[in-house]
């Protein structure tokens, strides 16, 4: 019995119900790594598309905090200490390095989008940079009136959406873990029926750059 | 008149003392806001797929400049692993050199052609709200060179979101 104390027995637990769920409910990027499972910062998707209600302009969705139910996303917020960023190298080279940000905060109900702007630095660490656009937006309430902000050509919003991913996650596990050898027909999509915190912004993209930009998005938390 | 002013000059400076030292105040707008990275994503599932238990953590605190040099291998034995038969898929690329392209996650996003992780003509130009990017990275990972390989694996037959988008921002549907 030494051998299971009560804390070794309960760290055992935990550890099991952590790779337990880890192995159940990871997809796109839902709840990929422990550091970010459960939290604020936690991002699920990324998207960037033309508008479809303009060709000049470009649209990036960060979703963070997946599998909401609806019984949940009332309550879901945005978490004031984390900045979304969305990074983008626009040099001829491609060297991967941010040329310009975007960043998101969220704090006291609004969002405040920063830039298209050149980044203070690079790397992990990352300063709000105050000095380009700023556009602000409450954050629309879950079932609400929607809100969202405009200025400059740039549009925002953030609040909860219907989270936009489709997987038929089950049959993946299934396939991976060696119990099944295909996927079914038809799927059956895990993540019908679930919620997101979404953040869209669309700018024209004479802001971006010209031909095409790499683009990857990050959450970084207040230091 | 000149006290009057005096005093005023006094305010000003004091106002602007009072205003530069709230600078420093943690909550203050003015003041310099850091932030340190904590989760990263650009191509879907990347993380997820191709990064094992235990790594996840140091994946999403990588920059997309060190990617390839520091998971490019890892990414090929788990290429191997999940499809020990993969010679080519239908971009062309061999195990290498697919799985530094992974390693390396950004998305490219293309300025003047249609935005689409795959349309049939565009290949990676973006990623659409409608896309389907789960069935794309089945046939790249399972579908040989021809997208014909382990039929079973290329398509998890779950073709389109449960809710129609919409045509004007934010163009996500309305949540459940």
């Amino acid at each position: 019995m030494k051998k299971y104390s009560k804390k070794n027995f309960a760290i055992l637990l935990i550890s099991t119900l952590v790779i337990l769920s880890g192995v159940y409910l990871i997809a796109a990027d839902h709840i990929d790594a422990p550091a970010v499972t459960g939290k604020g910062s936690d991002i699920t998707d990324v998207y960037a598309f033309q508008s479809p209600a303009n060709s000049s302009n470009m649209v990036f969705v960060v979703n963070v905090q997946g599998l909401l139910a609806p019984s949940a996303t009332a309550a879901a917020t945005f978490d004031p200490e984390v900045m979304v960023e969305i990074n983008i190298d626009n040099s001829a080279t491609k060297d991967n390095v941010e040329d310009l940000v975007i960043q998101a905060t969220f704090e006291n109900g609004k969002v405040q989008v920063y830039g298209p702007v050149a980044p203070l630095q690079t790397g992990l660490n990352s300063t709000l940079v105050t000095t380009g656009n700023i556009v602000e937006a409450t954050v629309s309430p879950y079932k609400g009136t929607l809100s969202m902000g405009e200025k400059n050509g740039i549009k925002v919003f953030a609040g909860p959406r219907d989270d936009p991913f489709f997987f038929d996650l089950d049959a993946y596990k299934a396939i991976i873990g060696g119990t099944s050898t295909k996927f079914n027909n038809p799927g059956n999509d895990t993540f019908k029926g679930t919620n997101v915190l979404s953040l869209v912004v669309e700018v024209p993209k004479s802001m971006l750059g010209t031909g095409s930009v790499n683009i990857w998005a990050t959450s970084n938390r207040r230091k | 008149m000149k006290t009057y002013i005096k005093i005023l000059s006094l305010f000003a400076v004091l106002s602007f003392t009072i205003g530069f030292s709230s600078c420093s105040d943690d909550d203050d707008p003015m003041a310099v806001k850091t932030y340190e990275q904590e989760d990263y994503m650009a191509r879907p599932a990347i993380n997820t797929v191709f990064v094992n238990t235990g790594e996840k953590d140091a994946f999403n605190t990588t920059l997309p400049k060190d990617g390839a040099a520091t998971w490019g291998a890892k990414f090929k034995t788990k290429l191997l692993a999940l499809n020990a038969g993969y010679t080519t898929n239908l971009l062309g690329l061999d195990a290498t050199t697919f799985s530094n392209v992974l390693a390396a996650d950004v998305l490219t996003v293309s300025l003047t052609e249609p935005t689409t992780f795959y349309n049939g003509t565009q290949v990676l130009t973006g990623r659409a709200l409608a896309d389907d990017v789960i069935t794309v990275e089945l046939i790249l990972i399972f579908g040989g060179p021809d997208a014909t390989s382990n039929p079973n694996l290329t398509d998890d037959h779950v073709d389109a979101n449960d809710k129609a988008f919409l045509t004007s921002f934010p163009y996500l549907a309305e949540a459940h």
